[in-house]
């Protein structure tokens, strides 16, 4: 589903430039739930931004769904967006003027759907995430929990290839965070890849594979235990 | 192009951002009211001009003669210069196809009387199509006639203040009344927009005026109306070689302006044509210029919007919005809010002119101010650009933020 060979990335920084990708090699199957764990500074938000395609990288290839990116324009990078990828926020992200509904429904406005239809597949993802009857609530009348399940559900809404979390739980505190995970674990069962980033070991301990980041590069990737156990 | 889900878009953020909507849109719509006032104000200037000269036609023309005061051909200053029928029908033969109405006029002061009551007034011998150049209109009976210049008839037309002086409420139309002791019968009425003076006139046969009072063929003043198709220009060309053929046949110098001249409304005309255009034109520049002004004020306030939704805008586009769809959004906004705006100013406006109405034409000359119907489709195109223009910069600078970077920002 995802696959990476030897990316680099650096930004520059006046005029010399930080080195923060050094040749990451990652290869990531359909149905996998992988957690990268890593410091701040480690590069996993980077390594996310580039396989969320909001940001280009330097050198090496990325392969998403078997597609090279290489190249792309904004108006191509929001179309593969919008089709691949479901994204949920540390800071949940959700648009304050919207109802959960219609923060949910975004996605499938940008998708072309009709507002009929998409408020009632909107409506269905609300109550998968448990939220139905707070359809019609603003994100700043729901707890921080419920947010981030609005967002899951925003996530999801367009059957995207692959979830990608940037720290869901690190705005949570540990009995929502165990909640969230618990929904991103049913949701993997479901058989949906999902992409978590997080510097907590308790959260990366529920993924099933964990890939350690350490100054730009890989140092260990292994299975949980949850994996062996299945 | 229509897109309803865009539109509920576009409505869901004016609504939950009033303030700064309403900010912007206020810029606009004080652009648009002064705009309006200023283009209105001056619209009743010229309304004022015009009606200044709507009391005779605008395309009148006058032949007057006097005294020459310059020698000429061996004669000498101060020969008294006269008109007659011949010079009236030479203008006639010489220039039918570029005239209108033409006139000869005698004027006179007769003791006009009916039964006891009696008065001075000015009586005007004339031709039947003077009736058009003085924008005379009858109010009952009928004008001098070409069988009245023919049988030299006794015929009198009176005008609405000397019916009121001599007659008072009874009818006047076929009565006799005794003109410097002759008897007219009286054949119409008339009023006129001159004013008081005008109405105190009556109007005899010009041959009727020859016969009885000279026995000359002698007129005191030609009036005509040039061809309303000609254009301005080629109407003072006519004037000034009517002039100079005038002056050749009667021998005066060419530049004799004592001896004989020509008045002629087409100079007026352009003259008033031209102060408008320059005032219209600064009208123009200074609306133009506030409108501008307006314009930048919404740009601001677009710019100031979009850094304050820049999150915003990165979220929408994580979830898949194309660059396209945000420019589109913020175009349409500004779009919106400027054209709504720009209408309440144009409305406010044309409601304050027409409260202004007449009531400054006395102190101020400025007569029945408004805007006409293509000012305001003008103006709707300018507003509509004006929006795309003040939303297009900001919107084009949100859509190049990038995603990761608008996320980060708070």
């Amino acid at each position: 589903m995802i696959k990476i060979e030897k990316l680099h990335k650096s930004y520059p920084i006046g005029k010399s430039s930080l080195h923060v990708l050094k040749g990451i090699d990652l290869h990531i199957k359909e149905g996998e739930f992988v957690s990268i764990m890593g410091s701040s500074g480690s590069g996993k938000s980077t390594l996310l931004n580039i396989v969320g395609l909001l940001d280009g990288h330097d050198e090496g290839n990325y392969y998403l769904n078997g597609e090279l990116i290489r190249d792309l324009n904004e108006k191509k990078a929001a179309i593969l967006r919008n089709k691949f990828l479901g994204f949920v926020f540390q800071s949940f992200n959700l648009i304050s003027y919207k109802t959960a509904l219609e923060n949910v429904a975004l996605p499938l406005y940008y998708k072309g759907m009709a507002r009929k239809e998409r408020l009632k597949v909107a409506l269905d993802y609300l109550d998968k995430v448990g939220l139905k009857d707070w359809a019609n609530h603003l994100p700043n009348e729901l707890s921080g929990g419920q947010k981030q399940r609005v967002a899951i559900a925003r996530a999801l809404v367009t059957k995207p290839k692959v979830v990608l979390a940037d720290e869901p739980t690190g705005a949570l505190d540990s009995k929502t965070s165990d909640s969230v995970m618990d929904l991103l674990k049913d949701i993997n069962d479901e058989g949906m890849t999902v992409f978590v980033i997080t510097h907590e070991e308790e959260v990366a301990a529920q993924t099933k594979r964990i890939v350690r980041l350490k100054d730009g590069v890989i140092t260990s990737d292994e299975l949980t235990k949850a994996a062996k156990a299945v | 192009m229509f897109d309803l889900d865009r539109w509920r878009e576009i409505f869901q953020s004016i609504n939950k951002n009033r303030l700064r909507s309403v900010m912007s849109g206020f810029t606009v719509a004080f652009a648009i009211l002064l705009f309006t006032l200023l283009f209105g104000i001056v619209s009743g200037l010229s309304n004022s001009f015009k009606s200044a000269f709507a009391d005779d036609a605008q395309n009148f023309m006058k032949v007057r003669v006097w005294k020459t005061s310059k020698p000429f051909k061996g004669l000498q200053t101060g020969r008294r210069v006269q008109l007659k029928n011949k010079d009236y029908n030479y203008i006639t033969d010489e220039y039918k196809n570029k005239i209108q109405y033409q006139s000869a006029r005698i004027f006179k002061n007769f003791s006009i009387k009916y039964k006891n009551e009696a008065n001075a007034y000015s009586v005007m011998a004339v031709n039947p199509d003077h009736q058009f150049l003085e924008k005379t209109s009858i109010d009952i009976g009928r004008y001098i006639n070409k069988r009245d210049l023919r049988e030299k008839s006794k015929n009198i037309v009176l005008g609405r203040l000397i019916k009121k002086d001599l007659f008072g409420d009874r009818t006047a139309l076929g009565k006799r009344v005794n003109v410097n002791g002759s008897s007219y019968l009286v054949i119409g009425v008339f009023s006129d927009e001159g004013g008081d003076n005008e109405e105190r006139k009556a109007f005899i046969p010009i041959t009727t005026a020859q016969t009885m009072y000279g026995n000359n063929d002698y007129v005191s003043e030609i009036v005509l109306g040039y061809d309303p198709n000609l254009s301005l220009d080629r109407a003072i060309a006519f004037g000034n070689k009517m002039e100079r053929d005038l002056r050749n046949r009667m021998n005066i110098h060419p530049d004799d302006q004592s001896a004989l001249s020509v008045r002629n409304m087409a100079e007026a005309n352009k003259g008033i044509g031209q102060f408008m255009g320059i005032l219209y034109a600064i009208v123009i520049l200074v609306g133009s210029g506030t409108l501008i002004a307006g314009i930048i004020g919404v740009s601001n306030i677009m710019i100031f919007v979009i850094k304050e939704r820049t999150k915003e805008f990165g979220i929408r586009k994580a979830l898949g919005a194309v660059p396209s769809s945000i420019v589109g959004m913020v175009v349409q906004e500004s779009v919106l809010i400027t054209t709504i705006a720009g209408y309440l100013g144009l409305s406010l406006g044309t409601y304050i002119l027409s409260l202004i109405g007449d009531s400054l034409e006395e102190d101020y000359f400025i007569k029945d101010p408004s805007v006409s119907a293509s000012i305001v489709i003008g103006a709707t195109v300018v507003l509509i650009l004006s929006g795309l223009i003040a939303g297009y910069v900001p919107a084009k600078r949100a859509a190049n933020i990038k995603p990761i970077e608008a996320l980060r920002a708070d």
